[in-house]
């Protein structure tokens, strides 16, 4: 799709963004973009939350109902916009750092709850904003500003994290996968209950300098070369299947979210 | 203002200079949580624990609660423990903060000061330490970079000594001090070890054969007699102070007090303020004091606990006393104009006495900001229940 046609979404006169050419975080926001047309939803009808980090700062750029809040609680803040307007499409969008860091505990909360939120995980494993900090995502052995001699820590998996705190729809692709991660965002969005795309996306600037991939195009080589369909990971060992991204829909469950089950309560109590 | 050898000094930010006072305490751990303008700070340490330089534990957290946890964590276990953090990152820690108090354990946290969200800001003001005034630390705040290391080193010798067993901020601006170069004049690393010595434990969690618990259940039975201490601790502190001052002075050859006067032996206006505006304050005084005006300055270094006496020695009898605020308190007075205003309530010839709110969100001030408060001050043209703006939109 033409970018131009997208123009409409975007609060122009904010520009330029604050990301580094050749930031992955352009290219999900575009996706999200795309899907957002595609499903030709009113713009007034959907509030995007975001919290703290690189990120986070898409809510400025996007012509939508926007909050940017805290450090981590993007989630926690979407959730009071959904409760309050339940009518509107609430996405979440927030970094590795942001949402399974210090925000963690309100995302598993949240995929527990079964909020109808849909959240977009700009996981480029690493704190872009402050320097190049090793996040909750990055991988073992990879380097970063806090990590010289290779990260000692294992890395949260966020799909397994949602899958098994209980969201019912996980999906992940990468920004090399442009196509397939519109999909996944227009279906996350229509999903009922809570939704997590992970996107895994390049920080060259922080994690790509310091594990040999300065260059946009390195890392989405890198991306290209190194994920796996789900369905072939499931014929794959685990050895092979080590330093591998796994893409694809891994979720897509109807379950009574917590908006009906709160209504549900309502009537019960009220005894309609 | 201080005199600093140039030959002996180096060019270094602020944040590379709290560092190196870091790394000469060499403290057991750090824990800490990347935020803008303290990450470099951060990264400095980081730095020296991964080449060997120190040996200090350091624990890169998931935030800054378990950043101030941990290290509450690490003090009461007896050990040496600091961290640093900006702006929401302090208020993230808010209530371990007053953990960290009423355990009084004595944590050295350097604090860049930085504007409270929201809406999101990152540069320069004293909000955040402001929302923190009341939990029980020690608040110093540095003009340059020379004093934040200075007073990152000094506030050890403070904090741990047994009858203050108190947590200590040491504030710098952020991004004018923490991202700005200065010369500063290092201290050799082994006198600043000796100086600090080995912390004194007291009360350690790991003391197998002396068991104790910190921070059980105490209702109305003991909470405020507890909180008492806290009062005396705080005023044992302000007893101490000189004497710490003195022997850091012998060491460095630099003095420390509550309050640093500046042209006041004869001045009659008098300007009182915080952190690295004090820097433009001197300039303008200079420059005022060239065309004849009586003015001069009155740096307040240490917050809390608040020389109250020092601000009365210094201020009684003057013509007039301009304060400025880096923060605001939203429904009464800015908090060093309430502070300084309650002081001078005892005073025997109180001066006319103006509030001056500037710079927030890191608003750049400059003298003319200063020179037209002054200028007021001079002309009687102060009111004392009229909260006034420098470099605001109108």
């Amino acid at each position: 799709m033409k970018t131009k046609q997208l123009l409409k979404y975007l609060r122009i006169d904010r520009w330029p963004t604050v990301w580094c050419p050749g930031c992955g975080n352009g290219i999900i926001l575009k996706a999200f973009l795309e899907a957002v047309d595609q499903l030709k939803l009113k713009k007034d009808r959907i509030a995007v939350v975001s919290g703290i980090g690189c990120s986070s700062r898409a809510t400025g750029y996007l012509d939508f109902n926007t909050m940017h809040t805290l450090h981590g609680r993007a989630i926690a803040f979407a959730t009071g916009v959904k409760l309050a307007r339940p009518e509107f499409k609430v996405i979440v969008m927030g970094g590795d750092g942001d949402l399974a860091s210090i925000g963690g505990n309100h995302f598993i909360h949240a995929c527990r709850r079964n909020i109808d939120l849909t959240v977009i995980v700009f996981n480029n494993m690493i704190y872009g904003m402050t320097g190049g900090q090793y996040s909750p995502t990055t991988p073992e052995e990879e380097y970063a500003s806090t990590a010289p001699y290779g990260h000692i820590e294992k890395p949260f998996d966020i799909v397994k994290l949602a899958l098994s705190a209980g969201a019912t729809y996980v999906a992940r692709a990468t920004v090399y996968h442009y196509n397939l991660l519109v999909r996944y965002i227009k279906e996350a969005i229509e999903h009922k209950g809570v939704s997590v795309v992970d996107v895994i996306s390049n920080c060259h600037t922080y994690f790509g300098r310091y594990n040999g991939m300065p260059e946009p195009y390195q890392m989405l080589e890198y991306f290209k070369t190194n994920s796996v369909t789900l369905q072939k990971a499931q014929t794959m060992s685990e050895e092979e299947l080590e330093g591998k991204i796994v893409i694809g829909q891994f979720r897509k469950e109807e379950k009574p979210c917590y908006m009906d089950c709160y209504r549900e309560l309502q009537k019960k109590a009220q005894g309609r | 203002m201080m005199n600093i050898d140039l030959k002996k000094s180096k060019a270094v930010t602020g944040a590379e200079a709290v560092a190196n006072a870091m790394r000469q305490i060499e403290p057991h751990v750090v824990a800490a949580y990347p935020i803008t303008p303290q990450t470099p700070i951060v990264e400095y340490f980081a730095k020296f624990v991964a080449d060997g330089v120190v040996r200090t534990e350091m624990i890169p957290v998931e935030s800054e609660h378990s950043a101030m946890s941990a290290v509450v964590g690490a003090a009461a276990a007896g050990a040496r423990a600091m961290t640093a953090t900006s702006a929401n990152g302090l208020a993230l820690m808010h209530e371990i903060v007053y953990i960290a108090a009423s355990s009084r354990l004595p944590i050295v946290m350097p604090v860049v000061n930085r504007a409270l969200s929201g809406p999101i800001n990152i540069h320069c003001d004293h909000s955040d330490a402001m929302a923190e005034r009341d939990s029980g630390w020690i608040q110093l705040f540095a003009e340059t970079n020379q004093e934040a290391y200075d007073l990152t080193i000094l506030a050890i010798r403070l904090a741990e000594h047994e009858d203050v067993r108190l947590p200590v901020m040491v504030n710098l601006d952020g991004f004018i001090l923490s991202h700005g170069v200065e010369p500063v004049e290092f201290l050799p690393d082994e006198v600043v070890k000796e100086f600090v010595g080995k912390p004194k434990r007291v009360y350690p969690l790991l003391d197998t054969e002396n068991p104790v618990t910190y921070g059980p259940l105490d209702l109305y039975d003991y909470y405020f007699e507890h909180k008492r201490q806290q009062v005396e601790a705080m005023e044992h502190a302000k007893k101490l102070f000189p004497k710490v001052a003195e022997e850091f002075e012998k060491i460095s050859g630099r003095k420390y007090d509550f309050v640093e006067p500046y042209k006041l032996d004869d001045a009659e206006y008098v300007m009182v303020a915080l952190g690295s505006t004090n820097s433009t304050i001197k300039y303008v005084v200079d420059w005022m004091r060239e065309e004849g005006f009586k003015v001069g300055a009155l740096k307040i270094w240490m917050f809390r606990p608040f020389p109250k006496e020092k601000i009365q020695y210094y201020l009684n009898g003057r013509k007039a006393v301009v304060v400025l605020d880096r923060s605001a308190s939203f429904g009464a007075e800015a908090p060093l104009y309430e502070a300084i205003k309650s002081a001078l309530y005892e005073a025997t010839i109180r001066p006319r006495i103006g509030s001056y709110v500037y710079g927030l969100g890191g608003r750049d001030i400059v003298p003319e900001h200063i020179r037209k408060a002054f200028m007021d001050a001079i002309e009687g043209n102060l009111l004392v229940d009229e909260q006034r703006y420098l470099g605001l939109r109108e």
